[in-house]
């Protein structure tokens, strides 16, 4: 598809508002929990598991059935008709502990009344008693037990261990990185409707309605055809709404049902964050094998992640973290085992990056390491070692393209690197309490989801005779601009202004068996599948247009709301009412699959990548070697978004996920205590970052002219997850700021690095 | 539990509700006034998703009870714009795409608007720091800030 020359532009490249801007501002845009409440209407509540392992031994319903009243009722895993499992990869993964509970928050009965606060007191008086297990709550002591939701996997080109033993120098290390929590504006929700022939429909904040379908299908006992879920918007999802969702929907449905009427499930802050799982945490070791020039001849590298107690995604985020595992480096010999630790706490999930973000983490930490060893420039050492066209990466896909070389020469030309390196150093060696330090690193993500089958989407696009058009498509919007994106492709194909195309909300009663709008693929997937529908209809409109009032089709022109042939014009509206009144279909479906994209798992090749997305950052941070607080003080962020359909929209990507990430690795900090209850479940005690943690001199571009070379959508490339690995720099400029301070070569920083983070590493405090 | 009856102006309009003693300014906006426009997004005044304003004053509308605004003048984000006339912070914050899920922006904008009417000039830091209370997860926040900045200066050179 889409050569360049002969694509159509306008509106593409426009920076468009956001599609609900309007209604954003003014308050009027409705998340599900503004809805307005259908009559009849119950809220629910969840009573949940204070254990981190245990049997109950009993469950007693009958205090929470008193305060319910009679028009209220609570249900337990007895009270599933189906099957009490939304694994989505294997299960049985339940929505309502059934005999045994595995973490500190786990559902073991939801309670519903027409008032929240009846049903808020009658989940507190649910009453159960345990009989503990020994709980297992973290990595080191899953490991030592080996106790793994899924096999060990490893991935291996060459002999690591043998081109280690035998290079010229050798270094090893060691680290932890913590995990995250969305903190999605609009936490977890879900309205479960009865309709009138037994089936239900769903309203949820969900980026997978067919999987949120197909669960509470699976937990009723209904066919998939006798559920529907629709979502308009979400506010924020960063992969936190891709599996999760299903647990609150199958739950609201299972209470629907049994009491005829519609039911709402809202979780407050403090039961989301106590729930759902979130970013894992790994555990990190490392041993590289590289000549006195920095060049990397093996590396050895595991990566033990904190699953929680059931499997959820993280197998394949586990290997995309093996993916990720030397980011854009190039070794002859590598090995990367990766293990998902089964531990008795929240089933961590999908989150913006999906490993990735571990896995290149890993890589930086090694490769910045070696510079320091060898007292290398770091950004001279990562050159190096740049993988070049012609190279396989550790999984065995081919390198096409690498732009990396061209976004090192754009990022740093003007930023006065070597001055600020200078002028630092001579800083940090003067006196004072204040340390400050460079980091740079480079991003090179995998586009595509792993698992091949994921990789399709359908759309619905409506032509209607007064010329307005009506978009469907699998996608969902959470705030990232992608049905703004969808419609301007639309508008592209069709010729129309943007705002002549309005857009439906996503639902599994018009396009079926969708992927989840996840691994940055939403306007990849969705926007070729819209262009696909589009094309089939231009493709009928012309073949009429051409017979009625001639010309061949191929020399029809859609733009600017018309239809010109070699002699005539025509407004689309006028057209289409032609074309009905002829017999012409005026809508169609679309479809689209990833081309070129495999992987062989077992033998650890093929091209599970369609194409790549790059950037880089160069960060400027100071510590404070007393209290241990840290700054950004300046970021450079230069990110490929190949040729972009929104730079708005694509440019807000890239400031968010970088501020996200840089919340992920410097002061957002999950904090479990020895039972294994999560003490930071508020924004009272889990901080992300505020206005004010916004780098002071904060640069961010996209890179000109850089069309993706691989036939995407119009050129362009991916942006949801890439940028937020941006944030790396910052997390090494924090390092070398500590290694300043510390007066060492190596310092160990644990991420997030917190000021009690930053003070072991720069050994004024003992470490763990 | 017996309700309260209260008499207060929100968005320039006089009302009355009764109100349960345990609800908050919230739930009440929200669940009885149809103004969905404030979020809950902690329900701790953390995140300053509800963000409002009582008698002038930049308030979290989930730490207030409903009963205690009697005789008060509230305002919310669906008082900003005058009819189809977008408020100049609005119009700034769609042209800068200074939003994406939506879920803060009528927080952000309810603040954004109480530390314009007392400083009509802020500097960067002062805007930074005033909206240190209003969580964004989607953004970044340099949008938002330099949206601000810019309705700011707008500001200035019409009073010129």
């Amino acid at each position: 598809m889409d050569d360049p020359a002969t694509m159509p532009r306008a509106p593409l490249g426009l920076p468009l508002p956001h599609d609900s801007a309007t209604l954003h501002v003014t308050g009027e845009a409705l998340y599900v929990d503004d809805l307005p409440e259908p009559p009849g209407l119950l809220h629910a509540v969840l009573a949940l598991s204070p254990e981190a392992h245990a049997e109950i031994l009993a469950l007693d319903l009958d205090p929470a059935l008193t305060l319910l009243g009679d028009n209220g009722l609570a249900v337990t895993a007895r009270d599933i008709p189906g099957i009490n499992d939304v694994g989505p990869m294997s299960g049985p993964e339940p929505i309502l502990a059934d005999g045994i509970v595995a973490y500190v928050g786990q559902p073991i009965a939801a309670v519903a009344a027409p008032e929240l606060a009846r049903a808020r007191a009658a989940a507190r008086a649910v009453r159960a008693t345990y009989r503990r297990r020994e709980a297992v709550l973290d990595i080191p002591a899953a490991m030592a037990r080996a106790q793994y939701v899924c096999p060990p996997h490893r991935m291996t080109r060459g002999d690591a261990a043998a081109a280690i033993a035998a290079a010229p120098r050798r270094l090893s290390g060691t680290f932890a990185i913590g995990g995250q929590d969305h903190f999605y504006l609009e936490g977890q929700v879900a309205m479960a409707l009865p309709q009138e022939d037994g089936g239900v429909r769903i309203l949820s904040s969900t980026q997978h309605p067919s999987e949120v379908q197909k669960m509470v299908a699976r937990v009723l006992g209904l066919p998939e055809a006798a559920v529907t879920c629709e979502v308009r918007r979400m506010g924020g999802g960063f992969g936190g709404k891709e599996t999760q969702p299903a647990i609150f929907a199958a739950i609201a449905a299972l209470l629907a049902r049994r009491a005829g009427r519609p039911v709402k499930l809202r979780l407050d802050r403090d039961d989301d964050m106590t729930i759902t799982g979130k970013r894992h945490d790994f555990h990190v070791r490392w041993s590289a094998g590289f000549d006195t020039e920095g060049r990397l001849h093996g590396v050895e590298m595991e990566l033990a992640a904190r699953a929680g107690h059931d499997a959820d995604l993280s197998p394949a985020i586990v290997d995309r973290a093996m993916f990720h595992a030397l980011n854009c480096y190039r070794a002859p010999a590598v090995s990367v085992a990766g293990y998902a630790c089964r531990t008795n706490t929240q089933s961590n999930t999908a989150f913006r990056g999906f490993g990735g973000p571990q896995g290149m983490l890993a890589a930086e930490e090694m490769i910045d390491a070696i510079a320091r060893d060898l007292a290398i420039d770091p950004i001279e050492l990562r050159r190096r070692n740049l993988l070049v066209p012609g190279d396989a990466t550790h999984y065995g896909q081919r390198i096409e393209h690498m732009a990396l070389p061209r976004i090192f020469d754009a990022l740093l030309d003007g930023v006065g690197y070597a001055s600020r390196r200078a002028e630092i150093d001579a800083a940090n060696d003067g006196p004072g309490f204040i340390r400050r330090g460079l980091g740079f690193a480079p991003v090179m993500f995998g586009i595509s989801f792993t698992a091949t089958a994921y990789n399709q989407a359908g759309a619905l696009v409506h032509l209607y005779t007064d010329g307005s058009v009506l978009l469907n498509h699998g996608g969902t919007e959470m705030g990232q601009g992608l049905y703004r994106k969808v419609a301007q492709v639309v508008a592209a194909e069709l010729g129309v202004p943007p705002g002549r195309v309005r857009l439906a909300a996503t639902s599994t009663d018009k396009v079926p068996n969708t992927s989840a709008t996840a691994a940055s693929s939403g306007s990849d997937l969705n926007g070729a599948a819209a262009a696909d529908a589009c094309r089939k209809i231009r493709s009928r409109l012309a073949d009429f247009a051409a017979r009625a009032h001639g010309g061949a089709p191929d020399e029809i022109v859609f733009a600017d709301g018309h239809v010109r042939g070699p002699s005539w014009s025509f407004d689309l509206a006028t057209l289409a009412t032609q074309a009905y009144r002829a017999r012409v279909q005026l809508w169609d479906s679309g479809f689209y699959a990833t081309p070129r994209i495999h992987y062989d798992r077992a033998r650890n090749t093929g091209h599970p990548f369609y194409y790549y997305a790059f950037g880089a950052a160069l960060c400027e941070a100071a510590i404070d070697i007393l209290t241990g607080e840290s700054r950004i003080l300046r970021a450079d962020l230069l990110h490929d978004v190949g040729r972009s359909i929104n730079p708005a929209i694509d440019l807000g990507q890239v400031e968010g996920g970088f501020i996200q990430g840089l919340g992920w690795l410097t002061s957002e900090e999950l904090v479990f205590d020895r039972d294994g209850r999560l003490r930071t479940h508020s924004p009272a005690t889990y901080k992300i970052p505020t206005a004010r943690d916004l780098p002071p001199d904060f640069r961010v571009r996209l890179l000109e002219g850089a069309d993706n070379p691989v036939a995407t959508i119009h050129r362009s490339k991916a942006v949801g997850e890439p940028p937020l690995m941006l944030a790396n720099a910052a997390w090494l400029a924090i390092k070398d700021a500590c290694a300043a301070a510390a007066g060492t070569r190596h310092v160990r920083l644990d991420a997030p690095a917190t000021p009690e983070a930053i003070l072991r590493a720069c050994g004024r405090l003992p470490a763990r | 539990m017996s309700k309260i009856h209260v008499s207060a102006v929100v968005n320039g309009e006089p009302i009355e509700y009764l109100c349960d003693p345990a609800h908050t300014l919230l739930d009440v906006l929200r669940d009885q006034l149809g103004l969905t426009g404030s979020k809950e997004g902690c329900g701790s005044g953390d995140c300053g998703a509800c963000s409002v304003t009582i008698d002038g004053r930049l308030t979290c509308a989930c730490l207030v009870l409903g009963a205690e605004v009697d005789g008060m003048s509230i305002g919310t984000i669906e008082g900003l714009a005058q009819g189809d006339q977008l408020h100049p912070l609005q119009k700034k914050f769609v042209e800068m795409a200074a939003l994406q899920c939506g879920v803060c922006t009528p927080g952000v904008l309810v603040a954004a608007k109480a530390l314009l009417d007392r400083n009509p000039d802020p500097s960067e830091t002062e805007v930074r720091y005033w909206l240190a209370g209003n969580l964004c997860r989607c953004t970044g926040y340099d949008k938002i800030i330099r949206a601000v900045l810019d309705v700011a200066a707008d500001m200035k050179e019409t009073a010129r």
